[in-house]
């Protein structure tokens, strides 16, 4: 009998991302002043990372694999982190 | 399923092809990281600097579309895992039908996105088109619609490459697949929640903010 059903790492990455998406909405709704845009960025890379480990299989990843798909975050933060650093603290 | 050659001569076996198509696929997704990263890094600065005006763009978004289109591509995504995880000759029938699933739930992220464009044209907020506001966050929140579309109508792009890809491959699923059809399959489905990765953060950046003041 081949498996048809779901299994449940996938499953259960959906319902928490599900769960996630309300949780952030519900949170924009309160006042935390700064925190409302740290709450939110914070969720959404919790959310990325269920995405990356389990529905892009990275936690069954190693080696090779893991250091390929961290390049693309690496640039990411040298862009991030250079392109801000003057405007952001620019008095 | 006979397959007549299982690996091009540069590879040492199956597995090695599979890898490689693995990696390829991330360093593709690497610079489609820069390309939005971009975009991001220039919503941040404008943020900085208009950060009152960016909130009230961003009360001026519609939640509930932008919150229904999260919800939907995020369970198109646990759709396309489903038909990567069951892909086998046996389950192929499965896998065609969770794909063209996925492609549908694609298809209604652009209509909502189209509903979405069209009430913000009625409402006067397309920079460039027909841009009106009144108030002295006029300047911040034309900035911050410059990006909403920029990078929305950059996803829906992407989107729409995907829902051809998703509908390729379910209907290679219908008719012959092979062991060779799940790499490509694999790569698709990397595109795919790739996708869905960069709305997560759309949305947090552009629904999100200004709604817990006035």
């Amino acid at each position: 009998m081949t498996e048809r059903r779901p299994p449940l790492p996938l499953v259960g990455a959906w319902l928490g991302l599900l769960a996630l998406l309300a949780l952030t909405v519900t949170l924009a709704y309160v006042p935390l002043g700064a925190g409302n845009a740290i709450v939110a960025l914070s969720i959404g890379t919790i959310k990325a990372g269920l995405v990356a480990a389990i529905f892009m299989e990275l936690r069954h990843r190693s080696g090779l694999t893991l250091v390929f798909a961290g390049a693309g975050l690496f640039w990411l933060g040298i862009l991030l982190w250079l392109g801000l650093m003057d405007f952001m603290t620019r008095t | 399923m006979p397959e007549r050659a299982a690996f091009a001569p540069q590879y040492a076996s199956v597995p090695h092809r599979d890898n490689t198509a693995e990696l390829g696929m991330w360093v593709f997704i690497a610079t489609e990281v820069l390309l939005f990263g971009g975009l991001i890094l220039a919503y941040f600065v404008y943020r900085h600097a208009f950060l009152q005006g960016f909130a009230e763009g961003s009360r001026h978004t519609d939640i509930v579309i932008g919150t229904t289109n999260t919800a939907v591509l995020l369970t198109s995504s646990f759709l396309v895992a489903w038909a990567v995880e069951v892909f086998s000759p046996d389950t192929a029938r499965l896998s065609a039908w969770l794909l063209t699933g996925a492609a549908c739930l694609g298809l209604f992220f652009i209509v909502l996105k189209g509903i979405e464009y069209s009430k913000e044209y009625d409402e006067h907020l397309v920079p460039g088109v027909d841009f009106q506001f009144a108030g002295p966050l006029a300047n911040g929140v034309q900035l911050f619609f410059i990006f909403y579309f920029v990078a929305t109508a950059i996803h829906a792009l992407h989107m729409l490459i995907g829902i051809c890809l998703l509908t390729t491959l379910a209907a290679i699923c219908r008719k012959a697949p092979t062991a060779r059809h799940h790499t490509a399959l694999h790569s698709a489905a990397l595109y795919w929640h790739f996708v869905d990765v960069v709305w997560i953060f759309l949305f947090a950046l552009i629904y999100l903010p200004g709604r817990s003041s006035s």
